[in-house]
């Protein structure tokens, strides 16, 4: 155990460093709890889980090139699908954020040392890592592996149709990682409530960690859902029990009885309450990178922060009472309730995107890769978006379901969040984490790329949709007009894919050619720039006064009028005068290395 | 305390609300239970923090009575707390431990016992139990630094 005492405040004598003196090498990574190694072991595997999800895609949609596809078999096309969606859903997007980006960036942003229980939080991460080899090991075993949709649904779930040993181990993996998760989002509550900076309120945290705590708080409200749901789901399976299971439970005189039958919309019911909250998990941690980057590269404060923080919770609470608009044409659940529920969600969005584009509104903006990155995800996440308030509507709802209207819907939605948004993140911290630039060209290939390839792979496949395309088909008839809409979106898919072959090229490019980044090659704004890059063990030696949401900046533009929200407390750091309220002028900083640390505050 | 506590009061209220409107419209028990969990999941800590929220500003109950020793708030509640102000050890953090690495092994094996045997559980439960002998030790001897 090692005490942690306060950083002095910067511009004071410098406290050493503690320097760790643990085990080095691979050890170092088996037996670490400082937040910011377990953080980049996340974001390592959820990326190299990504690419894998990524080529099972490519297959998915190099079988649908034509219309009787011979590339797989249609067990095997099944099995594709499945491990896509749950790899990307399960063991990418979520874990990349909240097991990686907020592991690593949240500390560091309330001045914190390291997590509340840094034991739990490495063990978090060496169950996710157990899981998503269980998930992987179904492609090993006999019969294949999971083949039953992401989402698992009774009673095809059940042992009678699909009683594989590739279904058992997906099953459990679910529930590694749905622990790992649940201790994650304790782990996060726990650092923002009892872990700040002196002087760092609640409403001075920058966005991002506000939105990591609430997707703290929608990860227990959810992942408990989905364990327990699975466990039930595995005692229907080998345990004779009959929660979702609806056969066998005719009497001899084939009347059906009630109470030795399962229900299967039970199922949805459960799966969807953790669904449509997790769906919410893999984006309001993408809107706070966001959020962190548009500010930066217009050289303005955000604006709107309390609209913000209202707007992520009042998301977040709404996003937990719409599970069943994913369950519209099962007939059993009360179409109003949900659908306002659902519509509703649009209004706390749209303030959000109001906010964006009223923090880009009059300022300078700077196009770095993680800003056009933010900007795409903009545009990609807005389509999702309304696509999704048109699904909202049950008449629509009713008349598109199971097509790919649907996929097109949600892989906006995600890959608007998850991989825009993801990897804008990726490219802003990347100079944190190891203290080297990104190369910018190359990510403005990247994003082009990506860019490009996104809207060819997707807005196709609304159009098969409403031709009436089901989803979750391998092979589709000819002389319907499908074949070509296919085509498109598998070129698409490759251009995507191409991207990312990019960015394997950048990251090598940074490592054979480091560029210095400098502790705050941005001039950025909040608490995490200011330590050194990559950060000390426990994160901080000095720590500067905190009087606003942008404490770097503060300390960086002592002249600088600011804003602040709350109370007005004088002058920050004692430098100018408070003028507060408008928002500051554009124009402060060039984007250049940040003021070097150690210079004293007065 | 106090956002902390109200943030988690006010999930609590909102669910409550939801559940009730939920229950009388639809009668479906899956979704209302669900809707009552998350109510308790905000209700419980919300007024735990509620309760120390009161108890810093001297308050001896939830909504009376004041006693002469008043705590205050804690200087990351404060607008114009300085570094200064929160001097002294934040927490004791530990070293680098191996045993999440064997607890997590111990869990994969178990789980995998469900799969593809139960002579797999010897195995992940002796893992596990070891880990948690292991970091209780680690712990009662101060770990590695």
């Amino acid at each position: 155990m090692t005490d942690v005492i306060v950083p002095k405040v910067a511009g004071g004598a410098y406290a050493p460093v503690h320097e760790e003196h643990g085990p080095t090498g691979l050890m170092k990574w088996i037996t670490t709890t400082d937040h910011k190694v377990i953080g980049m072991s996340y974001m390592i595997t959820a990326v190299a889980l990504f690419y894998i999800a990524g080529l099972l895609a490519l297959g998915i949609r190099v079988q649908l090139t034509t219309p009787h596809g011979t590339f797989i078999s249609f067990q095997q096309y099944n099995e594709l699908f499945t491990m896509h969606g749950s790899i990307m859903m399960y063991l990418f997007a979520g874990p990349f954020a909240f097991g990686g980006l907020a592991n690593y960036i949240v500390p560091l942003q309330v001045g914190a040392p390291d997590m509340a229980f840094p034991r739990l939080n490495a063990l978090s991460y060496w169950l996710y890592l157990g899981g998503s080899i269980m998930m992987l090991m179904g492609f090993g075993v006999a019969g294949g592996s999971a083949d039953f949709g992401w989402v698992a649904y009774a009673p095809l779930s059940t042992s009678t149709y699909t009683p594989g040993l590739g279904e058992d181990l997906w099953i459990m993996a679910l529930v590694l990682t749905g622990f790992s998760a649940i201790f994650t989002g304790v782990n996060l509550v726990a650092t923002i409530f009892y872990l700040r900076a002196p002087g760092m309120t609640m409403f001075r945290m920058p966005i991002f960690t506000w939105n990591m705590l609430v997707t703290g708080i929608l990860i227990l409200i959810a992942f408990p859902v989905l364990t327990a749901a699975l466990v039930m789901l595995f005692c229907d399976r080998h345990f004779g029990t009959k929660i979702y299971s609806v056969t066998g439970c005719h009497t001899t005189a084939g009347i059906v009885d009630v109470h030795a039958c399962g229900s299967a919309v039970l199922w949805q019911n459960l799966f969807w309450f953790f669904g449509h909250p997790e769906v919410y998990i893999l984006a309001l941690p993408f809107f706070g990178i966001a959020t962190e980057i548009f500010p930066v590269f217009s050289r303005k404060p955000v604006f709107g922060y309390k609209g913000m923080v209202f707007a992520t919770m009042s998301i977040a609470a709404l996003s937990t009472g719409v599970w069943a608009h994913h369950m519209f044409t099962t007939g059993t659940v009360l179409l109003p309730f949900f659908s306002l529920m659902s519509l509703l969600i649009a209004v706390p969005t749209g303030i959000k995107f109001f906010n964006w584009i009223g923090t880009m509104w009059r300022g300078q903006l700077v196009y770095t890769t993680p800003m056009l990155m933010s900007i795409g995800f903009l545009f990609a996440f807005l389509m999702g978006g309304v696509t999704g308030v048109m699904l909202a509507s049950p008449p629509i709802d009713f008349f598109v379901h199971t097509t790919y209207f649907v996929v097109a819907h949600f892989h906006q939605v995600l890959f608007g969040t998850a991989v825009f948004a993801g990897f804008a993140g990726f490219y802003y911290w990347y100079p944190k984490m190891f203290g080297r630039m990104l190369n910018d060209r190359l990510g403005r290939v990247h994003f082009v790329l990506l860019f490009v390839g996104f809207w060819v792979t997707f807005i196709p496949q609304y159009v098969l949709g409403l031709h009436g395309m089901p989803r979750r088909v391998a092979s589709y008839p000819t002389g319907l007009g499908w074949q070509s809409w296919n085509i498109a979106s598998t070129i698409g898919a490759f251009m995507i894919a191409f991207s990312f072959v990019v960015l394997l090229v950048n990251v090598w490019v940074s490592w054979r050619y480091p560029v210095p980044a400098g502790d705050n090659p941005w001039d950025a704004h909040t608490l995490e720039w200011f330590t050194t890059s990559p950060p000390p063990h426990h994160n901080y030696t000095h720590l500067p006064q905190i009087r606003s949401e942008r404490p770097t900046w503060d300390y960086n533009h002592p002249d600088a009028p600011t804003i602040r929200h709350g109370r007005s407390q004088g002058p920050p750091n004692g430098h100018g005068p408070y003028t507060g309220g408008d928002g500051g002028p554009p124009g402060h900083g060039n984007g250049s290395a940040g003021v070097a640390r150690g210079v004293p505050a007065t | 305390m106090k956002v902390e506590s109200t943030f988690l009061l006010g999930i609590a209220t909102f669910f409550g609300i939801i559940a009730i409107c939920y229950w009388f419209t639809s009668y479906e028990d899956g979704g209302t239970t669900m809707l009552v969990g998350v109510t308790a999941l905000g209700f419980l800590p919300g007024t735990y923090y509620y309760f120390w929220h009161r108890r810093f500003r001297g308050h001896k109950y939830f909504f009376w009575g004041r006693t002469d020793r008043v705590v205050g708030t804690r200087p990351e509640d404060r607008d114009d707390a300085t570094i200064q102000d929160g001097a002294g050890v934040i927490n004791s953090f530990p070293g680098s431990s191996v045993w999440p690495f064997v607890f997590g092994g111990g869990a994969f094996t178990l789980l995998l016992a469900f799969v593809f045997g139960v002579w797999l559980a010897a195995v992940g439960i002796s893992l596990i139990v070891t880990a948690l002998v292991g970091v209780t030790a680690e712990s009662r001897r101060g770990g590695n630094h």
